[in-house]
Order: structure tokens, then C-alpha cells, then sequence
């Protein structure tokens, strides 16, 4: 507590308490025991108080006052249960369930619904309302990454608000007026074709299911069961520290062993990680980032990992995508790999390999979709074996940790009693540096461990890199190379990104290279990942993915990617050197100045 | 200086001009120039002068003869009987009950007003600033700068009693005290003219009939509070509102009355424009702010109050125009002359447009403490066509009905929150028993359902909730427990919705229920409409071409 914050006295429901007169009603309740239900309110973030469910009862005034918004004050006398409290709180739940599609059932997020809850909190057994919206509203599938359905939409404004305040996008706001209101893109062109980054972060606060990802499981299934097919996955750092939460596992718990046995057991005939990529990455853009040392180039030198950001740059700083490393993400490099490198091994057709992803993430789905991601094809076609003029996607289908979650639990699989399982080889070899790409800070950490051994030729004693792990907005260090300083920085939620981009725009940008995540906390904290709305305000759920990640990387016997033997391996049989010919074609793109 | 023997005061107030004002001017000045005149009778175009439904109409001084519904063809004859012999139109004069009433001070219309805001409606040419200097005009404004200290002028208003006259009564002086205290390099003053209530046009009329007087008041305002800059937030659809306040603006600058250094004496202040577009919840304070600002109008959560945090998060003061054109009376007479007209908590006079089940409608300042029974039978000549006095609809679309039994209420803040209903901005309509009551309520819930900006649950979905039970009720499928319903959801809507859009959106259904229960219970029981307004058929038994469905009966 703040030593000069006053405390004033008030009495919730006849009992008398001092409280920081900082405090919100709701907070104050809070801090003595009594939860208040709320619907819209995501502390910091959506504190407009529109739905009505958090009333209480204060003397003195006539009108229920809001618990979320009002501030606490001397003498307050706040009464939390009384009848004309409930009898309000009920009512507005009532009259937002008019409206509500009655199919909880069948809706994807029926299990984390905050209004299925509330109601189930409340005992309701029906609404004394009848629907008053004369049509329904057009479902918006514009986007290979997120539906929105607005007929489920409740205008609590969370999504409007993490896409205003969060990320800075403004990708969607507020339409039309009383009971035509909704939330809508620019023009009600879709998010598919609006500068929305599919971030997700609008699909994680959502407390219906009015804004969920586009789902692939029932293609996946689809090709799992085709005989000719040869299905593989790989899976994304952060999956390992969250996907255990959707089988009630604490948040925090790393469950890489038993997730790589129940991938096995749904179907795929191999399952690997995207580590062995993220390490990939690192020798390419470690390699890049020397390059344009040696060659004076563009600087600061700016991560591509995170295709949110990827297209918010590409949208609000068209200008500035020559930064951008000409990295491919490891997800795009570990599609190129696998239907070229890993197919020519194994003398399998590329066209019958189905490459899935399971990603933390929305953009992910946007990204695999990106016309200019078909190497593998160009590859095939170069050498003259295929002569198709159908191109094929380096990656299939993405699917978020929720959806791979599904999956598990569809195919009856008892997750929790599996015992570990090990990655299959060669693609599934990591080192520690490959693990940390989930974490904010984490590629640049990566990164650090292997250009100062390349530089230096001496072994990096200390690995871990203090100054940019942990969740501040924006996390600077000077890394000491051979006697050269290299200025760094890590930026991760989009508004974040663009004080380093504007400071980049006016030429005040101090640094040589900059780690940008497009989602709070990095990977972890994804659009895709296990839904826990009321967390979201908070740092905790962040702070325990990110220790079991770290936590893996301390438990791994190699620990920086160019020590990864299969990379090794890779480069030796295969690629050549890091930014070599193959490499360009296959690990390297383009970027699209989109604008606004 | 030119002296005339006679001056024709021609109203050019949008209702006359709408009833083709302009041309019964033109036709009159023609008519005054063949007849060699033009040296000896003044035309003057002036602002509105209450008896709208009495338009096109002219005074004629010095006799203060009325004349009313004048047609081009009517020019002749007065110019050759009234200017030329002196002998007034009787048959153009005004008349009720057969009687003519051969001068504006006899006719029980404007005996029984006060007019302070509308003091120069209808006698001034809003167009010409040295007419409203003429008239005491800028006087206040000078007496402030000159003799007066910031907290001298707060001090004075708070002492006047006045309460603003928005809608809500909140004291005057207390807020412009708020905004004075404030410590902050820039603030503002905003004027809320985005009159909105269906049929209301108290605001409308000040704009367009004396538009200095709402400057002087905001210029004095803004000399309290320690005010950089004001805005006048004007709806679109005042065009005429708004083009003699930019002239008036044009004007007051020229006259160095506004802008830097105003009168010499140090203090700067100038005024904008700001146009809506229309909506209704940008009447609402907060609305109003973020519409200036350019973002969606819709209300922010309070606190924090405009007071502290307005206009671009700076302290704000905003006033209604009727409220800021009592400042220069207030300033100008003294508080102790402001008190005596009215009650003791409601000191001052209230603009109301009258409209209905009524002889004479129009705009009224009346001193507040007068009664229901003197505005409607005294001031509007009581109810046509032999009917009887039913109830008075106040408030608008806000506001509730004073029944036939509280005739006698007097019109003051305290006695009018007593029986449920608001003071409101100014909307006045009273019905006699061929309204339904039941039809009025759903008449003003659609509106609210229209305007609601859709942010809270309560206003968003509750509103339509009751529209569709009135709705209903009205084509006899009402339903027992709907009156419980609309009264449970009503509650609720006012005791938690944001702002006082939703607060007061179900006040006409709640306040109806209240006096005329039993016309609610004849629709829904007897399927009835006592006053034969609604149409009673159930819908669900119609098909689309109106032929009835047979419904099988169990034997």
C-alpha cells in the first residue's frame, strides 16, 4: 500500500472497515471477502461500467451505483446483497439474455462463457424477456483467423477497449445506436479486410462467444483419416506451458512430455517441434543481424516471429519494413524444411505431406495463408519433380492451443494420467534457446547466446539475460560483443511497439536490434491460448507460463541453438551456411506495404 | 438619427417564416412604398413572438395593435386603413371567443407572462447588435468587466438562486463555483443548445430572436470560471438558429465584445460553433463533449464531472441556453430582483412551448410557482371543442403527466418532483380525455428507444423490452402482470442506467401507470381503449391481408 494514502472508514453491509480510499466499491468488497459479480469490466483496460451487473446499493443515493467505477469515500455506507440489488443485477442479466442465442451447447466457448457463469452463478432459470431484434446480424468470416458473431455479442466494449488500449490497433469500435449497436470494423468491411492483426487478444477477453478463432479441427480430422496422407505437427513453445490448463491442470504446469503422447494418440504420424525451427531462425537472423553489422545496413534490426506485428507494420509503418529481419518465423521455416529437407529424407511426396501447427496464436492462421508461403512448391518445381501448376502451402492448417486441446479431449485421450513422450527426430530436437522464443525477451535472448559465441569464438558463461525478461512494456540492455556495444530492446502488446517504432521514425532510435511480440508477454500470453478472461488485467497467469518455459530451458542439456545437432545436420546435408542460396529461397521472404 | 411614426414588427421566427412570413413582408413593404410611406412606417424584422399557431403575425406600435395570420393579400388593407386613416384591421386582429383584442397587453396570452429570457423575442431585430445594445444589451457584460471581481460575479449568481434549466435544476452557482475553483490554465465554457425533445423549440427561439443575449450571458460565464474559450453545440437542424448566431458572433467581434482583450479591459474569450448531427443523447453533457471532441456521442462514466474534467479532460462548464440567457437579467437587475419573480427555491421564470389540446399553443415564459390551471386555461384560453382538461404531458420524453387532479400544482422544481415527473427543458403538451394515455407513453418510449446510444444493458435492451409490452397492450394483446413488468423493468432502467437518457427514459410509462392505471388495465383486460386511439385488433389473428384466421376451437 501506498504509505501516503489516506484510509477512510466505511461500512459494507453494517460491518465497519478502514479501507485505502483509492479503492473502487468493487475492490473494496473484494479486499473483505465479498466477490461482486461483473461482466464487462477487465480492470486498467474496460472500465466503462455498461453492462449493469455490478450494482450496489449506497445510501443516501437514488440510483444504484456501479462497483467497478466508483471510488470508495468517507462514511460510505454500501450495502452489496440487499433486494432491490438483486432484483437489478438480475434483471440486466435477464434483459442481455433476451437477445442471446439460447445455443450454449453447441458454442464454442460454452465451457469459459462469463455469461453462461454469471447466469449459472445466479440461478436463473429463464428470462422473463422475450427477443426484441427483429433480424439477425451477418456472422463476419471475412478473416482466416477470428469469427465474430455479433448476435452473441453483448457489448460489454471489452474487445473494443484491448484493441484500443492494449494494442492500439483500433481495428474495431462501436456501430450504429441503441439496440442496432454493434461492434463493427471500419465501414463494416470485416476484420479480414481491415488493418486488424489478428492479434487475438479481442478473443481472449470475450466473455461469449461472440468472438472466437476460425476452427480447422474437423479438417484436421478430415486428414488424419486419409490413409495416402502423412500427417505431421509441430507445436509452438508456449503450447507446453498452458495447454495442461485445459484439463484443469494449475496455469503454469509444463506439460511437454504428455503433450508430445497425446498428439501421438490423436493420429499424427510424427510429431515435432517448432523449437528445432525457432533454433533455425536464430542462425539465420544472428547471421543477418552480422551481416548488416559488417555491411552497414539497416538498423535497429527488428524480429519477425510474431505475425501480428508483422502485419501492424505492415499496415501503420509501412515505411519502416526494411527494418524488419528477412526471417521467416520458425512455423513458416519449419514448413519449408519439412516438405523439402525432411520429405526428400524420407522419400515421401511432398504433396501428400499435411504439415499442422499448433500455435498460442490467431495470426498464426492468418500467416500460414500468406500467398508468397508455397517454397517448398517452388522448390519441387525447380528441381523439375513436380510439374503441378496447383501450388501447395508450406504449412496446412494451424490450430490454436484451444483447438489442439479439443482434439485431445475429442479423441478421448486421459491427458493428465499420459506418461511423457519424447519428440521424434530429427525435427524435434532443441536446444534451450528454442524454448524461450515464448517469452518476451526470449528471442533476443536467443539470439544474444549465439552471435556473441560466433563473434567472440569463446563460450558465453552467463546465459540468462535479466535485463529483458519479465513483463515491462519495453525492456532495454548494452551487450558487450568483442568489444562492440550492442544496443538492444524488446517491446511486446503492440502500443508498446510503437514508441520503439516512432522513435525509429524520427531517427531517435538508439538501438542496433529489437525483439517486438505483438501479444502481452510474448507467446504466452497469445490470442490462442487457454481462455482466462478474469486473469487478463493481471500479471500472475503470464508470470507462471513464462516460468515453466524458463524452466524448460534449465532443464535442457543444450542450451544455444547452434549446438542443436540437427541444425548442425540440417545446414551440413542440406542447406549449406546460414543465409546461403537455399537458405534464401527457403527461410527468407518479402514483406506488403498494406497502409491504412 | 431617422424617426418613424409607426414600426411594424414583423415576426421572421422560423414558425412564421414556415407559414410564408417573408412573403406577407415583401407584399407589405411594396404595399408601404406605393403609398409613399417608406419615411414614415418602419418595417421590423424581428425574432419569435410566442403565438406560433397565430403566424405570420406583426405588431404595429405605438398602439401595439396585433394582427395574426397574415397573408400577402392583407397588406393593402392595413396599409391603407391602419397607416394611412389610423383605423386598425379589426377583422386581422387577434380574437378569441368573438371577442378582438385590439393590443398585445390585453390579450390573456402574454398578460399573464414574465418575460426575462424572452425579453427581446419579438421586440428586437436579431440580425442588428445595436438594437440589443439599445435594449440594456452588453450592459452586464460591461458592469462584470469594470466593476466586477470573478468571484463577485459566482457570488452573485449563487445568491439569484437560479437553477439551470436543462432539465435537472442543478444550482447554477454552485456549478460555476466548481468550475472557478479549479486550478487549470484552460478551461471552458460550453453552451448545450442541442434542444432535442419532439415539439420543443425554447432554445430554437432564443438562438434565432436574441442570440446576444446568450453571448453576453456565456462571455459573463466565462469571466467567472476563468474561461479561455466557449462553445455554442447547436443542432444541424437549426440553420436558421445558426446563421444568426454566426452573425451575431461576426458582429459581437466587430463591436469588440468578444475575442482578445474584450472592452479593453484585459479579459479574452471567444466563441465557436459546433454543429450535431442529430442525436438526441448528445443533449446529455458528457455526450455533448465527446461529439465536440470529434468521438462517438455517447455519455462517459461519472465522476469525473465536466466541472473538473470536460471538454479535452479540462475543466468545463456547460449551461443550457435559457440558463445563460438569465445571466445578463441576473447580472444587469441584481439578484435580489431575479428572486422576487418566482418561489423561494425556484426563483426566475421558465420557457415552455405549450402544445396540444389547447386554445392558443405557443412559447410561454411564465414566473415559476404558477399554476397547471393558469398556463392552461388563463395563458393557452383552455380547452378546445368543449373538451376537458385530461392531464399535461411535462418533460418530454423524459418527463411524466400531471393528471387533471393536480391542476392546481404549482410549476416549481420541488412540487413537480413530488408527483413523479421533471421540470425539464420545456415541453409542455396537455391532452384532453381524446388522448390515450397508454398511446402517449409508447409514443415517447419509442422515441427513447431510438435515441438510446446503446451503451448500457439497462437503456439498450430494457427500453424496447417495454415498448414491446405497450405495443402490446395497444393492439389488445395485453397480457396481466405487464403492468408489473413495465413497472419492475421501468425501476430498474432508472435506477441503473448511466445517464439521465436511461434514468428518465421510462419516467412517461411509469408516471402514467401511476394516474391512468385503470386505462392500462382497460386495454389489457377489456381489450378497450377508452379514448378510442389505439386499434384494438390482436394482430396475431390477422394474416398479412387482413382477413381473420380461423382458430379451431376443442370441442
Amino acid at each position: 500500500m501506498d504509505v501516503n494514502m489516506q484510509t477512510v472508514e466505511v461500512k459494507i453491509n453494517g460491518q465497519s472497515y478502514n479501507m485505502n480510499e483509492d479503492m473502487t466499491i468493487l475492490e473494496a468488497c473484494e479486499s473483505v471477502g465479498i466477490k461482486i459479480p461483473t461482466l464487462c469490466y477487465l480492470k486498467g483496460i474496460c472500465e466503462e461500467g455498461s453492462c449493469g451487473i455490478c450494482v450496489v446499493e449506497v445510501k443516501k443515493f437514488k440510483a444504484l451505483r456501479r462497483a467497478c467505477i466508483t471510488k470508495i469515500m468517507a462514511d460510505m455506507e454500501i450495502f452489496t446483497n440487499t433486494p432491490s440489488v438483486r432484483e437489478a443485477r438480475r434483471t440486466n442479466l435477464e434483459l442481455l439474455l433476451a437477445n442471446h442465442p439460447k445455443d450454449c451447447l453447441v458454442c464454442s466457448k460454452s465451457a469459459s462463457c462469463d455469461l453462461r457463469k454469471l447466469t449459472e452463478d445466479f440461478g436463473l432459470k429463464e428470462s422473463r424477456f422475450e427477443k426484441t431484434r427483429a433480424k439477425d446480424f451477418e456472422i463476419d468470416i471475412s478473416s482466416p483467423s477470428i469469427v465474430r458473431d455479433p448476435n452473441k455479442c453483448i457489448l460489454c466494449r471489452r474487445c473494443v477497449e484491448v484493441c484500443s488500449k492494449v494494442q492500439k490497433v483500433n481495428a474495431i469500435c462501436i456501430a450504429n445506436r441503441g439496440s442496432n449497436s454493434t461492434v463493427s470494423t471500419s465501414f463494416e468491411k470485416g476484420l479480414g479486410n481491415v488493418e486488424c492483426t489478428n492479434c487475438g487478444q479481442c478473443v481472449l477477453v470475450c466473455p461469449t462467444g461472440a468472438l472466437t478463432e476460425k476452427e480447422y479441427i474437423e479438417d484436421v480430422w478430415k486428414e488424419l483419416a486419409e490413409p495416402e496422407k502423412f500427417v505431421i505437427v509441430q507445436t509452438a513453445p508456449a503450447v507446453r506451458a498452458s495447454i495442461g490448463e485445459e484439463f484443469g491442470l494449475p496455469a503454469g504446469t509444463l506439460v511437454t512430455g504428455r503433450m508430445v503422447a497425446a498428439l501421438r494418440r490423436v493420429g499424427f504420424k510424427k510429431v515435432f517441434d517448432t523449437q528445432f525451427s525457432a533454433d533455425l531462425t536464430i542462425m539465420e537472423e544472428g547471421s543477418e543481424l552480422l551481416h548488416r553489422l559488417n555491411s552497414k545496413g539497416v538498423f535497429p534490426m527488428i524480429t519477425s516471429c510474431s505475425p501480428g506485428w508483422i502485419k501492424f507494420i505492415e499496415h501503420f509503418y509501412p515505411d519502416l519494413i526494411g527494418h524488419l529481419s528477412s526471417c521467416k518465423s520458425p512455423q513458416q521455416m519449419f514448413g519449408a524444411v519439412a516438405k523439402t529437407y525432411y520429405a526428400e529424407k524420407l522419400g515421401i511426396d511432398p504433396r501428400k505431406m499435411v504439415v499442422v501447427s499448433i500455435m498460442p496464436c490467431t495470426a498464426k492462421k492468418f500467416e500460414a495463408r500468406r500467398p508468397e508461403f508455397d517454397s517448398a512448391f517452388n522448390y519441387w518445381q525447380e528441381k523439375g519433380t513436380i510439374k503441378d501448376i496447383t501450388a501447395f502451402s508450406d504449412i496446412d492448417y494451424v490450430l490454436t492451443t484451444r483447438e489442439a486441446a479439443k482434439m485431445i479431449k475429442e479423441g478421448g485421450i486421459d491427458f493428465i494420467h499420459l506418461k511423457d513422450e519424447d519428440f521424434d527426430a530429427p525435427l524435434g530436437m532443441s536446444s534451450g534457446a528454442g524454448v524461450i522464443f515464448a517469452n518476451t525477451g526470449g528471442v533476443m535472448e536467443a539470439a544474444i547466446r549465439t552471435a556473441y559465441e560466433l563473434v567472440t569464438g569463446k563460450s558465453l558463461e552467463k546465459l540468462e539475460c535479466k535485463s529483458i525478461r519479465g513483463l515491462d512494456g519495453i525492456k532495454t540492455a548494452d551487450i558487450d560483443i568483442a568489444g562492440t556495444t550492442i544496443k538492444v530492446a524488446v517491446a511486446h502488446g503492440l502500443s508498446n511497439a510503437r514508441i520503439l517504432l516512432d522513435e525509429i521514425k524520427e531517427g531517435k532510435s538508439p538501438y542496433h536490434f529489437i525483439e517486438i511480440m505483438a501479444c502481452p508477454g510474448g507467446c504466452i500470453g497469445g490470442g490462442g491460448q487457454p481462455y482466462n478472461a478474469s486473469e487478463y488485467s493481471g500479471t500472475e497467469l503470464r508470470k507462471k507460463r513464462a516460468s515453466a518455459i524458463y524452466k524448460e530451458d534449465e532443464g535442457k542439456k543444450v542450451r544455444k541453438s547452434h549446438e542443436n545437432e540437427e541444425i548442425k545436420a540440417l545446414y551440413k546435408e542440406f542447406l549449406g551456411k546460414p543465409l546461403g542460396e537455399k537458405s534464401h529461397k527457403l527461410l527468407h521472404t518479402k514483406y506488403t506495404k498494406r497502409g491504412i | 438619427m431617422k424617426i418613424f411614426r409607426t414600426h411594424a414588427l414583423v415576426c421572421s421566427g422560423a414558425q412564421c417564416l414556415s407559414a410564408g412570413g417573408n412573403n406577407f413582408k415583401d407584399a407589405l413593404s411594396a404595399e408601404i412604398n406605393s403609398a409613399g410611406l417608406q419615411d414614415e412606417v418602419q418595417i421590423v424584422e424581428t425574432g419569435c413572438m410566442g403565438s406560433c399557431e397565430m403566424g405570420p403575425m406583426m405588431v404595429v406600435y405605438p398602439e401595439g395593435t396585433v394582427y395574426i395570420k397574415l397573408v400577402p393579400s392583407d397588406a393593402a388593407e392595413i396599409v391603407k386603413e391602419h397607416f394611412l386613416k389610423g383605423r386598425p384591421v379589426k377583422r386581422l386582429m387577434w380574437n378569441a371567443s368573438g371577442k378582438e383584442f385590439p393590443t398585445l397587453s390585453e390579450i390573456p396570452f402574454f398578460a399573464k407572462q414574465t418575460k426575462l429570457v424572452l425579453r427581446n423575442c419579438g421586440i428586437i431585430n436579431p440580425e442588428n447588435i445595436e438594437e440589443y445594445i439599445a435594449n440594456d444589451g452588453y450592459l452586464a457584460l460591461g458592469k462584470v468587466l469594470t466593476s466586477m471581481k470573478p468571484q463577485e460575479v459566482v457570488d452573485e449568481i449563487k445568491k439569484s438562486g437560479l437553477r439551470g434549466r436543462g432539465g435537472a435544476g442543478f444550482l447554477t452557482g454552485l456549478k460555476w463555483g466548481y468550475v472557478a475553483s479549479q486550478q487549470s490554465g484552460d478551461k471552458y465554457v460550453i453552451c448545450n443548445a442541442d434542444e432535442g425533445d419532439p415539439g420543443a423549440y425554447m432554445d430554437r427561439s432564443v438562438l434565432e430572436s436574441d442570440p446576444h443575449t446568450l453571448l453576453e450571458g456565456m462571455i459573463i460565464a466565462g469571466y467567472a470560471v476563468g474561461a479561455i474559450k466557449g462553445y455554442i453545440y447547436v443542432r444541424a437542424e437549426y440553420p436558421l438558429a445558426v446563421k444568426r448566431v454566426a452573425l451575431a458572433l461576426k458582429h459581437a467581434r466587430a463591436f469588440g465584445l468578444l475575442g482578445s482583450n474584450i472592452l479593453n479591459s484585459g479579459f479574452s474569450f471567444d466563441i465557436a460553433i459546433r454543429m450535431g448531427a442529430g442525436a438526441f443523447v448528445c443533449g446529455e453533457e458528457t455526450a455533448l463533449i465527446n461529439s465536440i471532441e470529434g468521438k462517438r456521442g455517447e455519455p462517459r462514466k461519472k465522476p469525473p464531472y465536466p466541472s473538473t474534467a470536460g471538454l479535452f479532460d479540462k475543466p468545463t462548464l456547460i449551461n443550457n441556453v435559457e440558463t445563460f440567457a438569465n445571466v445578463p437579467v441576473i447580472i444587469h437587475k441584481g439578484a435580489q430582483f431575479f428572486k422576487k419573480i418566482g418561489t423561494a427555491t425556484s426563483p426566475g421564470t421558465k420557457v415552455f412551448s405549450l402544445a396540444g389540446k389547447v386554445n392558443t399553443t405557443g412559447l410561454i415564459e411564465v414566473p415559476l410557482g404558477i399554476t397547471l390551471r393558469e398556463i392552461v386555461f388563463d395563458i393557452g384560453g383552455g380547452i378546445p371543442e368543449g373538451h376537458s382538461f385530461k392531464g399535461a404531458l411535462i418533460g418530454g420524453p423524459s418527463g411524466g403527466v400531471v393528471p387533471a387532479e393536480h391542476l392546481d400544482i404549482a410549476i416549481d422544481y420541488e412540487s413537480l418532483d413530488s408527483i413523479g415527473t421533471i421540470m425539464g427543458s420545456g415541453g409542455l403538451i396537455i391532452m384532453d380525455e381524446t388522448s390515450c394515455m397508454v398511446d402517449i407513453a409508447k409514443f415517447f418510449l419509442k422515441f427513447t428507444v431510438e435515441e438510446s446510444c446503446g451503451k448500457c444493458t439497462p437503456c439498450r435492451e430494457g427500453t424496447p423490452q417495454m415498448l414491446k409490452i405497450l405495443q402490446r397492450i395497444t393492439s389488445g394483446e395485453g397480457m396481466p402482470g405487464d403492468i408489473e413488468n413495465l413497472e419492475r423493468t421501468g425501476r430498474i432502467i432508472s435506477r441503473t442506467s448511466l445517464c439521465g437518457l436511461g434514468q428518465s427514459a421510462s419516467n412517461p410509462v411509469l408516471s402514467t401507470i401511476r394516474f391512468f392505471k385503470n386505462e392500462y388495465e382497460s386495454h389489457i383486460n377489456e381489450k378497450k381503449c377508452p379514448s378510442s386511439v389505439c386499434d384494438m385488433k390482436p394482430k396475431a389473428m390477422e394474416n398479412k391481408n387482413g382477413k381473420k384466421i380461423r382458430v379451431r376451437k376443442i370441442a
